[in-house]
């Protein structure tokens, strides 16, 4: 592992077309992405396990991985377990939206609410990223 | 996820990309066909939960008509779908889009742009043209 590689927290999130937890889960692991933690995280199209090379199929065991799933059929652990690696820690939206009363928005375009918890989605896998890091150092 | 029973539908499966601003062309292109377009027609499902092996999602792309929209040439959708031994009869292109509206230059990721959006309109008319083909080859 390189020292890059060992700095970087993977984050894997469900693609989840279908529901808005989906939506959640991608513009919340963005968000990571984008502003939260754009120093200390990587992603990586899930999809590329698949259809992708050796590279891909080996992210899990080149980054401490997290996993951001919008329902309970868990696809991102699923298929992260079965092609790439065993993530380092897994997150389900809909168990962090039980503490948020919220009616939420359609799929394709989220409402202010339903932007305000997937804001705090987006804080909570900043945690795990700082916990994964801690635990390497 | 509703399973197409009776009628059949064309299942319209764009790509997961998260990392550039055409695999958000594609999500939001597939959901102007699905959500206003070809409403009646047309489904999508989560491209993730095909890949995850569920069994009712590969039951849906193979009794149904697929289009695959791919936003980068790596083409996740059309090779998870082939992979899957799913009826896929069209693939568009993202790339394609661009090309034809080089005047368009969608760059947010998270939240499309105007561009971007304009952008998915465009290829949601050409997936929509697409639907009507093979509906009528049905």
């Amino acid at each position: 592992m390189t020292e890059a590689q060992e700095k970087k927290v993977g984050i894997i999130s469900c693609s989840g077309e279908e529901r808005v937890e989906g939506t959640i889960s991608r513009v919340a692991t963005r968000l990571v992405l984008e502003k939260l933690r754009p120093n200390e995280t990587v992603t990586i199209c899930l999809p590329l396990f698949l259809a992708g090379g050796r590279e891909e199929r080996e992210f899990a065991r080149d980054y401490p991985t997290i996993t951001v799933d919008g329902c309970d059929k868990k696809c991102a652990k699923i298929a992260t377990e079965r092609y790439s690696g065993k993530p380092t820690s897994s997150i389900l939206v809909t168990d962090i939206l039980k503490n948020y009363q919220c009616p939420l928005s359609s799929r394709r375009k989220l409402n202010d609410a339903t932007l305000t918890v997937t804001r705090k989605v987006a804080e909570r896998i900043a945690e795990e990223v700082d916990e994964v890091l801690r635990h390497r150092r | 996820m509703k399973v197409v029973t009776g009628k059949k539908k064309v299942i319209i499966i764009p790509c997961s990309g998260i990392g550039k601003a055409f695999g958000s062309i594609s999500r939001d292109a597939t959901y102007e066909v699905t959500e206003n377009l070809r409403k009646d027609t047309t489904e999508t499902l989560c491209l993730a939960l095909l890949v995850s092996g569920d069994e009712k999602s590969l039951q849906l792309i193979r009794n149904n008509k697929c289009i695959t929209v791919d936003g980068c040439p790596l083409q996740c959708a059309k090779k998870n779908v082939e992979l899957a031994g799913g009826n896929l009869a069209a693939n568009l292109r993202v790339v394609d889009a661009y090309k034809e509206n080089r005047n368009l230059k969608p760059r947010n990721v998270t939240f499309l742009d105007p561009d971007g959006q304009q952008m998915a309109l465009k290829l949601a008319e050409k997936i929509a043209e697409k639907v009507d083909d093979l509906l009528v080859e049905q």
